[in-house]
């Protein structure tokens, strides 16, 4: 399987990126480094919202829930246990794939808007649990200056922890979005009625799509920790989540990095437009509604090859005329 | 191979199957006629599991299948079409035929193996066979309906199912694609020995196919027989056939 992986068209581009990135922590200031970090966290998290939004056509519409559970959990087992790190850190993916397979058994026995639905009503209960449990989450305060062992301290170091992890995750999710799972899953995204009938359980292979993409967006919590070092409740708000879905459509949801554009123009956007304007999120708008009216596919959707083909098409039939 | 027996399926009032009897054996070419709302399609429904009966058995193999979830049904060995084209519109062809041939091989879960290496002689074997291999990288939306029509068969194939259902598998098609269509459930009837069940509005096509003809009316089986014997049958000339 390696050997395929080196063979790829794609490789040689990817190991350009990695080492680009690799190098930026040398060229940039320590700010830029952490803006970086920060877009690969919240890409992370999106693209996993989108293994189920975009791919499997499920109306995960709470999913910034798993996001807070994978954060917490590293968060409270550092401050409240004596147990090393690094159990924390791997703990939080963990509890957020448990998390995933207790909402999403109830979820998947409903369909499209009424799943979603269910999810918010489901996930609420754990925002609420975060928001108010004061002796154990410490309420709206959050949790903050979670210690962090050496190697992971300082934006640097985080910085390269957090590349490799989300590079690791992106691996594995374009793995498995390539695999007879992946396939099938989009295959139930494009009608499930037919998945069942060629004798597929759908409910059963959407469960499993749901516990791959809690298990990311709690790996996305952990690193979020590892960034800044705390934790608070609106990481499990409905808004947190609404924000991971809309960069799944700015992106494109049909492709496979279009999240993490997406995730790059909005934190690009909270920081560089909000740090004039109070009021970025009017650009975030007005961005978004052109997107709706011209590329409802999102910025990556846009199929250059067919756009070409049409225009050659076009020209052709000019000159037949 | 299989039998239904007073099936029956109702929507609050209204009885959309009312006694349904429909025999099978292997290596028929079973048609289902009627006039629309006989409860045609919802009979297929609930043989394939897409619909629970109310009341009624439903036999396949000797096992009684009624009831039982659609994905269920599927594995012990029925596939269908159904009435409008339902495909995997953003998928490519190839991939709309690779998914089920996945699926009856077990391997739909496999997590870390690339799909495109996988059961690529299978499904190229089934495009073959309903002559789709030119088209296979198109993107299975934008084909031609008389194409998605056939390429649902295609994937109902790649379940290898023993009784395959068509329902009304010539619908909007124009008259050569019918003629092409119908040579192809011949061809595969007597080539792969598939048993299958279809429902048709055009007599031609059902009395020049069928072994055996099966006429709804009501939500109710009127008669079953070789395709003479219901031609000559007064109920159904009454009913259905318009005295031809």
């Amino acid at each position: 399987m390696l050997k395929d992986i080196l063979r790829t068209s794609a490789f040689p581009w990817t190991a350009a990126v990695l080492l680009v990135l690799a190098l930026v922590p040398f060229a940039a200031g320590r700010f830029y480094v952490y803006i970086l970090a920060v877009i690969f966290v919240t890409g992370l998290l999106a693209m996993s919202l989108n293994l189920l939004a975009g791919h499997g056509g499920t109306y995960q519409f709470h999913h910034g829930v798993f996001y807070g559970v994978g954060a917490y959990t590293a968060g409270l087992i550092i401050t409240k246990t004596a147990l090393p790190a690094w159990v924390a850190l791997c703990a939080g993916p963990i509890a957020a794939a448990a998390a995933g397979l207790v909402i999403g058994t109830f979820c998947v026995r409903l369909n499209k808007l009424y799943f979603g639905m269910l999810q918010i009503s489901l996930g609420s209960l754990i925002w609420i649990l975060a928001l108010r449990w004061y002796s154990l989450t410490n309420g709206d305060d959050g949790i903050h200056g979670i210690p962090m062992p050496e190697l992971l301290s300082g934006s640097v170091n985080a910085y390269y922890f957090i590349l490799i992890v989300v590079s690791a995750c992106l691996a594995v999710m374009y793995l498995i979005l390539k695999s007879p799972f992946g396939t099938t899953l989009r295959a139930v995204r494009d009608n499930p009625q037919r998945c069942q009938a060629v004798g597929i359980n759908v409910r059963r292979h959407q469960l499993l799509a749901i516990v791959i993409a809690t298990f990311f967006a709690g790996v996305a919590g952990v690193l979020f920790v590892v960034l800044e070092g705390s934790v608070f409740p609106d990481m499990l708000f409905w808004v947190m989540s609404l924000e991971i879905f809309i960069m799944c459509l700015l992106g494109g949801w049909f492709t496979f990095f279009g999240p993490m554009l997406g995730a790059a123009i909005m934190v690009a956007l909270r920081t560089f437009v909000g740090s004039y304007t109070d009021y970025w999120t009017l650009i975030l708008g007005v961005v978004l509604i052109l997107l709706i009216f011209f590329l409802p596919d999102g910025i990556m959707g846009i199929n250059f090859r067919t756009w070409l083909h049409s225009r050659e098409r076009r020209r052709a039939m000019n000159t037949v005329r | 191979m299989l039998q239904v027996e007073d099936l029956q399926k109702f929507f609050a009032d209204f009885k959309a199957v009312a006694g349904a009897d429909l025999t099978v054996r292997k290596g028929d070419l079973v048609a289902v006629i009627g006039p629309n709302g006989a409860g045609k399609t919802t009979l297929f429904n609930l043989i394939t599991g897409h619909l629970a009966p109310d009341r009624g058995r439903i036999r396949f193999k000797g096992e009684d299948i009624a009831g039982l979830p659609a994905h269920q049904i599927c594995r012990k060995g029925i596939a269908r079409s159904f009435q409008i084209a339902n495909i995997f519109p953003r998928l490519s062809v190839f991939r709309n035929v690779q998914v089920s041939v996945l699926s009856q091989r077990k391997l739909s879960e496999t997590l870390f193996r690339p799909a495109q290496t996988m059961v690529l002689e299978e499904t190229h074997r089934i495009l073959d066979s309903v002559g789709l291999s030119a088209k296979k990288l198109d993107v299975a939306g934008s084909l031609s309906h008389g194409d998605k029509r056939i390429l649902e068969i295609a994937i109902a194939l790649g379940n290898e199912p023993e009784l395959l259902i068509l329902d009304e598998p010539t619908a909007g098609m124009s008259p050569d694609e019918t003629t092409t269509t119908m040579e192809l459930v011949k061809r595969l009837a007597r080539e792969q020995g598939l048993t299958i069940l279809f429902c048709e509005h055009d007599m031609d096509v059902v009395f020049d196919v069928a072994t055996s003809i099966m006429v709804m009316q009501h939500g109710r089986t009127i008669i079953q027989g070789a395709p003479e014997e219901v031609r000559q049958n007064a109920t159904v000339q009454e009913a259905y056939l318009g005295g031809v």
